[in-house]
């Protein structure tokens, strides 16, 4: 699918037609974003250079910080890794980079795409982490799905995805996790808190750093550089990158948010910035607040009720009660779950796939 | 009207989740099922009466007839009638000594707005011929529909055809009568309507972007019905606006980034304009309003309504597929849109003369009115009038760029209308300015001083002359 995006804009290029940046080369592509007629060392200059500037604008990193990237393998988080180490080469942010990587433990998916991330380890000189779930919690995903079968899987790795990056991160003494959330991610999130009614969620979600107040801050780089424009990159580059879907949740790739997006995108380029845009805008008085954050007080992780979710689900599954924390909550279980009930085969209005280290 | 009476005026529409869960276990408790093992018969019965037979079987109910499926005819009317005098009493929205324009554009929406409008008043006027004291006027109504052959002409015949039907669907409703205007879409240019209608083609010729030639066709209807509201002496222009609609405008202001200016536009006031804006049927589903169309045979004339393109005609089809995966979305859509901090007009503004309401407001229960009067005026975009957002405010460097009046009017407009509506050569952007209907363009000029306006009258005390200089 991916390679099929990347060819198409090719068909429409007028034999020699010059670049409209450095007007000496050949232009090779159309650049997603502007439509742009560029050749491959522009677009790989303005790509760059976009990312520089959003991490410099939004004062992402510090000099001397350590700095932990969610890497799942898949397309994000590779050209996340390259593309930071090369800026931090370039721009001497002065910046300890290490790749962090979650083992849910799926056979056939997660040991594959660990392989790809053990290569980027040595191709790009980057130290790297990798925190399972078997270690953290006594059980990997795929015994979690023989327990509870293929429905509410989801709910389950991602509490515990959220959790085991945090612990990763914690491991390695950084001062920031970066993810690969693209602009189209974050556009789509705009819109599912809008279709949701989440007012709490869609005034934080297009800030480019969250949990400031926590432990560990994350941010997104990201932020307004176009999935399209990702895909590109990492194709030109030839980058090794791992992209199956996760073999749980085959068909929550693609639901109707992420496909209006992409109808939108084809009609007007700009729509993805506008609908961040938006979200950045929207008028939503401060008084709309989350829940106080306390400690979990079985294992410390923060928490805004008694016990964490990942615990109250961890006590389900060890107690032969997976049913326990899933669904309608109620008690100490008000904790809200950052994923929707997801049922398997049944096109969903939220898309994201799974097994990457996005939530 | 069922709703009309009784407890359940307070918005009951608003239970119907709670009372479609509650009702059927209730039922069975008290045995009042009137046929135990005719579970046919007992899902069809009325949620609300629970005597008349529901419209829809209830499996429609998903389908996109609304309440349809919970309700039998009379409960389904009186709801939905219910939902519209809630809108009208807990706003203020209409007063007796208002006089009221409805827009009507012959499609099921603004016909059920006419309707609900019309019996509203039929009612009030039934009261003040009781009333001994006759201290409460009976607002007035009038009708207007916007001609926009000029723009997309359809066959002539046809055409008047639809206008004479509109005509007769006005003047078929009960006294006290209410005038029909029908005005062409070019007479905001001036009183000569041949003129204006070339000039109108022309300005949207300059545009070129689908969307934007949709969307300034929308505020150009918009100035139309303020022209009309003003030259006739109304006080309020009611639009037929139901949820669905509303729903669609959320996705698409978000798509189109006018997510600061998008909480005005969705509430149930919208005071920015000279004659304030209600929207009576925010809380109602198109499908519903189909459906009592339908059911009381209210006549729309279709003919004149055309799909949207581009992004709204995107945005609509999309909203279209959520609402078929789950019947309540567009509600959802528009309640998160509603959680967005609303503007200070987004209430009917109060008037000084308080004695003259004095028996209309006892009757208005007026919630979420909170003035808050320390605000300074918003500033707004010369073209869709949405508010500006102060970093999307002109800088003054951008108006040394450009020092023409074309210029400084591109540079006024807010972010998404100079993407989609303004033309980005500056030679297209001169004749496009020199196309703009007045209204426009002294809409840009006020905009430029509204702010110093307001900085004077916070030290107006202070000063000893009347204008700038100090002459």
């Amino acid at each position: 699918m991916q390679e099929a995006d990347v060819v198409k804009p090719k068909k429409n290029i007028g034999a020699g037609r010059q670049c409209t940046i450095c007007n000496q080369r050949r232009a090779a592509l159309k650049r997603p974003k502007t439509l742009e007629q560029i050749c491959r060392e522009c677009f790989y200059v303005v790509f760059e250079e976009e990312i520089h500037r959003v991490i410099v604008d939004n004062q992402l990193f510090k000099p001397g910080e350590r700095i932990a990237i969610g890497a799942s393998g898949g397309k994000d988080s590779t050209v996340l890794a390259y593309v930071l180490s090369e800026l931090n080469r370039r721009h001497n942010y002065e910046l300890d980079l290490f790749l962090l990587s979650v083992d849910e433990g799926i056979t056939g998916y997660r040991d594959d795409s660990l392989e790809t991330v053990k290569r980027n380890e040595i191709q790009y000189g980057l130290p790297l982490k990798v925190v399972s779930y078997k270690e953290l919690y006594g059980w990997t995903m795929d015994e979690i799905v023989k327990m509870i079968g293929l429905k509410n899987n989801c709910t389950f790795c991602g509490v515990f995805r959220r959790q085991a990056l945090d612990r990763g991160a914690a491991l390695l003494k950084v001062d920031k996790l970066a993810t690969g959330h693209n602009a189209d991610d974050i556009a789509e999130t705009v819109l599912l808190n809008i279709l949701r009614g989440d007012i709490a969620r869609l005034s934080r979600c297009t800030s480019i750093t969250t949990g400031e107040d926590g432990p560990i801050p994350r941010c997104k780089p990201f932020k307004y550089t176009y999935e399209k424009e990702i895909v590109m990159y990492a194709y030109f580059k030839r980058l090794d990158y791992f992209s199956t879907e996760c073999i749980y949740s085959p068909n929550a790739y693609r639901g109707f948010a992420r496909e209006f997006i992409k109808d939108l995108e084809r009609i007007r380029p700009s729509a993805i910035l506008d609908i961040i845009k938006s979200g950045e805008d929207f008028r939503i008085s401060t008084s709309t607040k989350m829940p106080e954050q306390g400690t979990c007080e079985r294992c410390g992780y923060i928490s805004s009720q008694k016990w964490c979710k990942a615990c109250i689900l961890l006590e389900g599954l060890n107690r032969g009660l997976p049913k326990l924390g899933i669904g309608r909550s109620r008690g100490i279980t008000t904790d809200r779950s950052n994923d929707m009930k997801q049922s398997n085969g049944i096109k969903n209005i939220q898309s994201k796939q799974c097994g990457t280290l996005d939530f | 009207m069922a709703c009309s009476t009784g407890t359940c005026q307070s918005g009951c529409y608003k239970d119907n989740n709670e009372e479609e869960e509650q009702v059927p276990k209730r039922e069975a408790a008290n045995g009042v099922t009137p046929n135990g093992n005719d579970i046919d018969h007992h899902h069809n019965l009325c949620l609300k009466c629970k005597v008349n037979e529901t419209i829809a079987p209830p499996s429609a109910a998903g389908g996109g007839v609304g309440d349809g499926g919970r309700f039998c005819a009379d409960c389904f009317r009186g709801n939905l009638f219910g939902k519209f005098r809630f809108a009208v009493t807990a706003n203020a929205m209409i007063s007796p000594s208002d006089k009221v324009l409805v827009a009507f554009s012959g499609g099921p929406s603004s016909r059920v707005a006419l309707q609900f409008v019309h019996e509203m008043q039929h009612k009030a006027q039934k009261n003040f011929d009781a009333s001994r004291d006759r201290s409460l006027p009976v607002f007035g109504v009038g009708v207007a529909f916007i001609d926009e052959n000029a723009i997309y002409p359809a066959c002539s015949r046809e055409f008047d055809q639809s206008i004479e039907e509109m005509k007769l669907i006005v003047s078929n409703l009960a006294p006290p009568r209410k005038e029909f205007h029908v005005a062409p879409i070019g007479s905001i240019y001036s009183s000569d309507f041949s003129d204006g209608r070339d000039r109108l083609k022309e300005l949207l010729n300059a545009v070129s972007d689908v969307t934007g030639k949709e969307d300034l066709l929308l505020h150009l209807r918009m100035l139309s019905l303020q022209k009309i509201a003003l030259e006739n002496g109304y006080t309020k222009l009611v639009l037929g606006s139901c949820t669905s609609r509303i729903a669609c405008h959320v996705i698409a202001a978000t798509v189109k980034g006018q997510g600061y200016s998008l909480a005005a536009d969705i509430q149930y006031v919208d005071a920015r304009w000279e004659i304030p804006i209600v929207l009576p049927l925010r809380d109602c589903l198109t499908q519903e309003l189909n459906m009592l169309c339908c059911l009381d045979r209210l006549e729309t004339v279709e003919a004149i309504n055309r799909p949207c393109s581009g992004i709204n005609g995107l945005v609509s089809s999309f909203v279209k597929l959520l609402q078929e995966e789950n019947p309540s979305r567009e509600c959802t859509i528009v309640r998160t849109a509603g959680k967005l901090t609303p503007f200070h007009f987004n209430r009917i503004p109060e008037t000084d003369d308080g004695n003259a309401h004095l028996a209309s407001q006892r009757r208005q229960k007026k919630f979420n009115l909170k003035p808050n009067e320390s605000l300074p005026p918003e500033s707004f975009c010369p073209i869709c009038h949405s508010p500006l957002n102060n970093c999307d405010l002109p800088s003054f460097s951008s108006f040394e760029d450009d020092q023409t009046s074309a210029g400084i009017f591109g540079a006024s407009c807010c972010p998404s209308c100079r993407f989609q509506i303004v033309p980005k050569e500056p030679s297209s952007m001169v004749q496009f300015y020199s196309l703009l209907p007045q209204p426009i363009i002294s809409r840009a000029k006020d905009g430029g001083c509204g702010n110093q306006r307001w900085l004077r009258e916070q030290i107006q005390d202070c000063l000893l002359s009347d204008n700038e200089d100090g002459t």
